[in-house]
């Protein structure tokens, strides 16, 4: 580093450019040290998953006949399509054997490249740590540079290792490389996107929140034009995630499309270095305003509001357009029916009706999964104002513990139930009004409703989480992603029958909701209040993290 | 607070505090960082709970009877940390309100004795204005005791002086003031009594007067020629002489005569230091956890 800014000193063209690099590779070191037992259990954990798969796949399709038929049924379901894509060679093991990786794992890889660069970055610069850190020898640069080669070097490894453990798990070579390149460029271009999202606002929530907003639309362009017909539309081509899919790998491997993302992740990327020289270190890109000179919070409760409308506001008008527009998609379900094969399919699972419904469904659950996601990062806003020394604040006020706790997880509860009524009426709209059958608002609604109790056991699973133990807020998001495999791949890997019980999104009722989907209701709303009433008792017992 | 002990993990902060404050005084907390001031406290105000021994405020049990007590108190955090978002205004009403109202005017009055703009988001605020935003909102609440940690921290020192001037007008009133702090000399010029906490322990407590054989001032002298004898002077210590260069540990006893031997000398130049909690605690207690060997 002494030579860095000994030539940094001299003042040249090069010489500058080391200057703000300066430190780059003591960040690199520190990024590491942090996450030396993140990085490399999630990069075990994508390359075991796709081993496993890969193993299963052989077992589970022996011969072509049986693959030709499983593909067939898959690309003839409108809500598979639409949630995972299409097959593009019926007759390849590995086309339907990674079927769920492609988008749908593509997806959860980019979160987490996501989750990973802006706490790199942004989460660094608001909690003033890299202020700390710039007081030493560190140019402006180096930690966007050090955030970015941890996030690269993170998806290439994971994109090289499950390649490899593709083919250990018998899957051809070339293909594997493919689908292994597909992750890393993907997972790169994602992380030029959370890079640019880092430099747009001050806040590092915010910052998340709007890269993972961008993952769920590019999702959803690419889930538009999987469902036309022929397949896919230019919807899939505006969409990274869409690219992924186009690149079929095990399905003619089209090397040419791996361009696409990397030349995405090439323009944005001095996008974000030219963000970075605009503002200063802790500044969003907007100057700050003044404010109210007088407060009119009455309380804690209405300081939570303020303090969590703004995100909530934005997952409330990001589920709307995201529910109108699957929700017309129902539309094309009826164009599937056309194809050969899916006759068959449709009267086996019991007529069109049962096929919108199958199809709603499907659309409906993945909304309460991520409405159960909502839940959870508005409960650890708990964990994440105690960290901050705000609670210290409040509490030495004639706050009550319990008064404070519940203000969070009132807002968090009432915003699941808020995201699951505004699905439910916005997919039934667009049903609706694509099929002429305004029946179908309440149906969903209901059904969207029904989802709430599920989401309710992870919010408050969050709560007895930062009641018993804190520092393992984090640990909630991993549950859910947990429980999201075992219900996406469980019976792909044997897992046992208790375990993906326990599962609360197992027991939500689906289409169509009737009396009988009442005892689970009650049950999963009685799980979460005991959930809830345990993280107070927890809270309530221990020390104030200082 | 009796025999308090309260342990991190295998880290025992606190090993058996003793500690009392009278009603209507102000009690300087004084001890070097890590001391246990802060976890003492957050042990007052039932954020921590103690391993053994009990403590009771304005005769109420801290842990249990948090909102009645709260609402008698109120809090300056040592390391303030207010939503960045929230002007500094809206966070000193909020704060007010939740300590069950606040005086209006005397919010206004203390905003401009403490020069804060409360328009500004509270990300814009430096350490110092965080500081002013938690010291207007407890001292316009009409609390009848104040838990202050290390509230001059951050503070330029013409904002230190309004902020003594609002203790003393609080002493004035009758009430109560717990004044933790590492600098003695702010303890000094507002407190009746002080404790010196070390270790988890207080080691000393009394009213100032009764610690001042404790603090010795540092005095640098240049002379036009040394004086011979100078370290026999009754209450001077460690002298050093270099050239025409004295200097010179003395006890508040021993000022004057030192000082006019010094004169008789052809004094040229004098500097002289207070003496800093540092100081005192590096003589009478010697390095860090050996004060029971070491004390006087």
């Amino acid at each position: 580093m002494s030579r860095t800014l000994a030539r940094s000193r001299t003042g040249t063209g090069a010489g500058r450019l080391a200057g703000t690099l300066a430190g780059t590779g003591v960040l690199v070191r520190l990024g590491l040290r942090r996450d030396r037992w993140l990085l490399p259990l999630w990069i075990a954990g994508f390359a075991l998953m796709a081993y496993s798969t890969a193993a299963a796949g052989a077992e589970l399709y022996p011969d072509a006949a049986n693959r030709v038929a499983a593909s067939t049924a898959l690309n003839a379901t409108a809500s598979m399509v639409a949630l995972f894509g299409r097959i593009y060679d019926p007759a390849s093991l590995g086309a339907l054997s990674l079927i769920k990786y492609t988008a749908f794992m593509t997806a959860i890889l980019a979160v987490l490249m996501v989750v990973l660069t802006i706490r790199h970055t942004r989460g660094d610069e608001e909690s003033g740590r890299l202020e700390l850190l710039g007081g030493g020898r560190l140019g402006r640069d180096a930690p966007l540079v050090s955030a970015l080669a941890i996030s690269f070097a993170t998806s290439i490894l994971t994109g090289l290792l499950s390649a490899g453990a593709l083919a250990v798990g018998g899957l051809p070579g070339s293909g594997s490389l493919a689908f292994g390149l597909g992750w890393a460029a993907t997972g790169m271009a994602y992380s030029a996107v959370a890079a640019v999202a880092a430099q747009l606002t001050a806040s590092a929530r915010a910052a998340t929140g709007f890269s993972i907003g961008v993952i769920a639309v590019t999702y959803g362009l690419r889930a538009v034009g999987d469902l036309a017909e022929p397949g896919p539309s230019v919807w899939s081509w505006l969409s990274p995630i869409g690219w992924n899919q186009q690149i079929r790998a095990y399905a003619g491997d089209h090397w040419w499309v791996l361009s696409l993302p990397l030349t995405l992740c090439a323009a944005l990327v001095p996008v974000a270095f030219f963000l970075r020289s605009q503002r200063d270190l802790g500044a969003g890109l907007r100057d700050e305003r003044p404010g109210p000179a007088r407060g009119h919070l009455s309380g804690v409760l209405a300081l939570a509001v303020r303090l969590q409308y703004r995100v909530l506001a934005a997952w409330c008008v990001a589920f709307v357009l995201f529910g109108v527009v699957i929700g017309s998609l129902v539309g094309n379900v009826a164009d599937f029916l056309s194809s050969p094969g899916a006759q068959d399919l449709m009267r086996a699972l019991g007529g069109p009706q049962a096929l919108t419904d199958a199809f709603l469904a499907a659309e409906i659950s993945i909304m309460g999964v991520t409405a159960a996601a909502y839940g959870i990062s508005a409960a650890n806003h708990l964990r994440s104002e105690e960290a901050a020394g705000h609670t210290e604040a409040l509490l030495g006020t004639a706050t009550t513990r319990i008064r404070w706790a519940s203000s969070h997880y009132a807002v968090a509860l009432a915003g699941v139930a808020l995201l699951q009524l505004l699905t439910g009426v916005s997919i039934g709209i667009g049903a609706a009004s694509a099929v002429n059958d305004a029946e179908l608002v309440a149906r969903s609604a209901v059904a969207a409703l029904a989802q709430i109790p599920a989401a309710w056991v992870l919010t408050s699973a969050a709560l007895a989480v930062f009641g018993w133990v804190p520092r393992m807020a984090g640990g909630v998001w991993v549950l859910l992603l947990g429980l999201i495999a075992l219900g996406e791949f469980g019976v792909l890997w044997n897992a046992p029958e208790w375990l993906m019980d326990l599962s609360p999104f197992r027991h939500t009722p689906l289409l169509p909701v009737d009396a009988e989907a009442v005892p689970a209701l009650v049950a999963l709303t009685a799980a979460a209040a005991l959930l809830g009433a345990l993280g107070y008792a927890g809270w309530r017992r221990r020390d104030l993290a200082a | 607070m009796t025999g308090v002990v309260k342990r991190f993990g295998s880290v025992t902060a606190l090993d058996g505090l003793d500690f009392s404050v009278a009603e209507g005084e102000v009690h300087g907390f004084l001890g070097p960082n890590g001391s246990g001031k802060s976890t003492t406290l957050r042990l007052l105000l039932g954020m921590l709970r103690a391993n053994s021994g009990s403590i009771r405020v304005l005769g109420l049990d801290p842990w249990h009877d948090v909102a009645t007590l709260h609402r008698r108190l109120a809090y300056v955090p040592g390391d303030v940390a207010i939503w960045p978002n929230l002007t500094g205004g809206e966070v000193i009403d909020l704060l007010g309100r939740l300590q069950g109202g606040q005086d209006r005017a005397r919010r206004d009055l203390l905003l401009q004795t403490f020069d804060l703009d409360p328009t500004k988001k509270s990300r814009t605020y430096s350490k110092g204005n965080r500081q002013k935003v938690a010291l207007v909102a407890a001292l316009a609440t009409d609390a009848e005791l104040f838990l202050l940690d290390e509230p001059t921290s951050g503070l330029d020192p013409l904002m230190e002086d309004a902020f003594r001037g609002c203790v003393r007008e609080l002493r004035g009133q009758g009430r109560t003031v717990l004044l933790s702090s590492h600098i003695l000399s702010e303890a000094e010029a507002l407190s009746d009594r002080v404790s010196i906490i070390r270790a988890g322990r207080v080691v000393e407590s009394g009213p100032l007067a009764q610690l001042r054989h404790l603090t010795r001032t540092a005095v640098t002298a240049d002379v036009a020629r040394v004086p011979p004898g100078l370290d026999l002077l009754p209450g001077v210590h460690d002298v050093v002489v270099t050239d025409h260069r004295v200097t010179a540990q003395v006890d508040p006893a021993g000022l004057a005569p030192f000082l006019q031997a010094l004169t008789a000398a052809g004094l040229e130049a004098l500097t002289s230091q207070p003496p800093t909690l540092e100081d005192l605690f590096l003589r009478h207690y010697g390095p860090a956890g050996s004060f029971e060997s070491a004390r006087l």
